[in-house]
């Protein structure tokens, strides 16, 4: 069997039934060996970026690991977006670039790129093959570290010649134990006790929800807790759908552009239970002022974001849906004994600001924020919602209210423009039963376009709901409220042009366009009967409109424009 | 604050860059880094002295640890630690000076493993701040090239 075939094999052996991919020169063994595979269907995308991207959605939508494919050189430093953007979301991606031969290996030859030291700071760990016994080992390796621990991302640089070797293929029986990696799951009990101790005697807590809680598959435990206690949730982008957003006990999303009322809980909190969540800038606002009463029971599974922006009064190492059972059979007789902590002036509390600051659509014309509001009701509010990066992320975020997990999928850490159109073909791909909506920006629509055509030859039935405002509306937003209006290149439309709906129609996709808030409801009761392709909707909506609530950068979590 | 960290490896290629690595994109400094294998060919050992403060400490020491090479890290304290560096310098020293270098090198235990003309190379071993005031002592005389190990520790008893 060659290299290539043993890689083939290998990844059939983890399972591997979808990957998306690009070939190219020294790819030429591993796509040979691809052909022959009853098991593993390949996508071809248009850009190595849109199969990073589309195995990373369906990463984020089944909760498997996503692959992707690349060539050396170009294909690789093509796919180093879409695994940073894996890798800082948690997200469990192997990508498999090819690489010269190793007799050339740093001589600059044709296609040649240092892909290990390329990928080495946006990795959970990567490979260099330079033996071809190695790779079903190595395979092996990259799947457990991808998908384990704090997931992440995992790139393996195979040589051609790697791939032409011929090998004897065995595939490790029993799972690789990696002496430097073994991730703690169990909760530390002296700290869960003490956990235990807090939560009962809090008079203004808050559970603040983040990705691992979707991830560890901890949703169940965590209703179950925030139930039983009665105590608010709050999630981050990445969280949403960890809890029902739908539940009395929510507060939305919190943050530079969360709800007015969970930022005041924030702020107010004497205990925040963090789950899954690493006080991202994007979360805290300015460091020093943020939860100024609150004592903090911080349980994530990667011992490096406790404590590393905010102190913590009880860290717990472990995986979110472990620690909270054991935190649960702690709790639970205590509260059956002595009632649970008393919420009532607390809750009161929460009503009002929730009365006093809801989120609202503003009147006249057409508003970005009524569109998702009427993606979210025309769904009944049970879509699969992909998002790209910008304002229509925020509006999504803000709008439409996750109820299960995997339900929202949106680049939070790097923030990639571009992300939503690939992401959503790999989401419905790995989810084909569910409606999957990809709400999109003008802006990073265009950062991935050619996607189309994967999604038309492959009759993808996504529908791109684009919310056109013809500005890179969060930057422009920012220079509107921080520059002085001056509006130095964030406008991205002359006429009709870009004409979106010909877009979509010459890949052989749908097009439509809605400038009225009355069109909004047929348009997408049409699109959603579409099932055998994409289709575009051009909703173009009020040029100026900004996304509020707002915390400025560096301002303090309770200090919100509009809010 | 100077913190010695001991940090276990895998013997694998492009260990090295990924520990330099995350030093340099995580902002800590590292004063000395030196590395070889250990007693198992298959682990080497790194040590690596960090100059941060408390809180970083242990960000360097987490972040360490999420290197899947990165088998283990121990901050060794100076005083249950026995640290040594080595140094090799090529001093000036004519026929008229040369007798005193000899003495302040035999003050510091040193060796002269080199004898050119008006040159004398030495070498001497023992903890960074030793080298540092032997260092001082030889500077009046012209140092031609000096080259230090970086230094390497290990835990007492």
């Amino acid at each position: 069997m060659t290299g290539a075939q043993a890689l083939i094999a290998s990844l059939e052996k983890e399972g591997v039934e979808l990957v998306f991919g690009y070939p190219g020169g020294v790819m030429l063994p591993v796509y040979d060996a691809l052909f022959d595979s009853k098991k593993i269907h390949h996508v071809l995308t248009r850009h190595e970026q849109g199969a990073a991207h589309a195995a990373d959605g369906f990463a984020r939508a089944t909760g498997k690991v996503g692959v992707c494919m690349a060539t050396s050189g170009p294909g690789a430093t093509n796919l180093v977006t879409g695994i940073a953007t894996a890798n800082m979301d948690s997200v469990p991606l192997v990508a498999i670039t090819g690489q010269v031969g190793t007799h050339v290996i740093g001589t600059d030859a044709f296609q040649e790129a240092d892909t290990t030291g390329i990928t080495l700071p946006v990795v959970k760990h990567n490979y260099l093959v330079k033996d071809p016994r190695e790779i079903p080992h190595v395979i092996q390796e990259a799947f457990l570290i991808a998908s384990t621990g704090r997931p992440g991302a995992v790139v393996i640089d195979m040589p051609v010649d790697m791939s032409r070797s011929e090998i004897e293929f065995k595939y490790p029986e029993k799972k690789t134990s990696l002496p430097g990696y073994k991730p703690t799951t169990a909760g530390h009990a002296r700290q869960i006790k003490e956990a235990a101790r807090l939560i009962m005697a809090a008079k203004r807590p808050v559970i603040y929800a983040g990705g691992g809680v979707v991830t560890s598959g901890a949703s169940k435990e965590l209703a179950e807790l925030a139930r039983m206690l009665e105590f608010p949730v709050t999630t981050t982008l990445l969280g949403k759908g960890a809890f029902p957003e739908t539940d009395k006990l929510s507060l939305g999303m919190l943050g530079m552009h969360g709800t007015s009322y969970a930022n005041f809980v924030m702020m107010k909190t004497d205990l925040i239970i963090a789950v899954g969540a690493r006080f991202d800038d994007r979360i805290t606002g300015r460091l020093d002022t943020f939860a100024p009463h609150a004592k903090v029971v911080h349980i994530d599974i990667d011992p490096a974001e406790i404590g590393k922006n905010v102190a913590v009064t009880v860290p717990i190492v472990g995986d979110a849906r472990t620690v909270l059972r054991e935190l649960l059979a702690l709790l639970k007789p205590r509260v059956e004994e002595s009632g649970k902590p008393d919420g009532k002036a607390w809750h009161r509390q929460i009503r009002e600001w929730k009365k006093e600051y809801p989120l609202t659509v503003p009147e006249g014309g057409l508003r970005p924020q009524y569109v998702v509001n009427e993606i979210y009701r025309l769904t009944k509010g049970k879509a699969v919602v992909v998002t790209d990066v910008g304002q229509h992320q925020m509006w999504s975020a803000q709008f439409y209210k996750a109820s299960r997990p995997r339900q929202f999928i949106s680049s939070g850490g790097l923030g990639t423009m571009g992300f939503g159109l690939p992401a959503s073909i790999g989401a419905k791909m790995g989810v084909p039963k569910e409606r999957v909506v990809n709400i999109a920006g003008d802006g990073s629509v265009q950062m991935n376009s050619q996607e189309l055509a994967t999604a038309v030859l492959n009759e993808v039935a996504v529908t791109i709901a684009l919310i056109n405002n013809g500005y890179l509306g969060m930057v422009r937003q920012w220079q509107e409220l921080f520059y002085d209006k001056r509006y130095s290149h964030t406008h991205l439309r002359r006429g009709e042009s870009p004409d979106f709906v010909k877009l979509a129609e010459a890949y052989g996709a749908r097009g439509m366009r809605v400038a009225e808030p009355e069109g909004v409801e047929p348009a997408l009761k049409e699109a959603f009967k579409v099932n055998d392709g994409p289709v575009l909707i051009d909703f173009i909506v009020e040029q100026e409109e900004n996304v509020f609530p707002m915390v400025a950068p560096g301002a303090s979590l309770d200090d919100m424009i509009g809010g | 604050m100077k913190h010695t960290l001991s940090v276990l490896v895998e013997n694998k290629p492009g260990v090295l860059a990924r520990v330099a690595g995350l030093f340099a994109r995580r902002g800590f400094n590292i004063d000395s880094l030196a590395v070889g294998v250990t007693e198992k060919p298959e682990i080497s050992r790194m040590t690596v002295v960090v100059d941060v403060e408390e809180h970083s400490l242990e960000q360097v020491y987490k972040q360490l640890n999420k290197l899947i090479n990165v088998i283990k890290v121990v901050d060794l304290p100076d005083e249950n630690s026995v640290q040594r560096e080595m140094v090799l310098v090529k001093v000036k020293a004519d026929t008229k000076a040369r007798a005193e270098v000899i003495e302040i090198v035999e003050i510091f235990r040193g060796k002269i493993v080199d004898v050119g003309k008006g040159t004398l190379s030495v070498e001497v071993t023992g903890p960074s701040s030793k080298l540092r005031a032997f260092e001082d002592l030889l500077r009046p005389y012209g140092m031609v090239e000096l080259v230090r190990t970086g230094t390497i520790a290990l835990p007492r008893g």
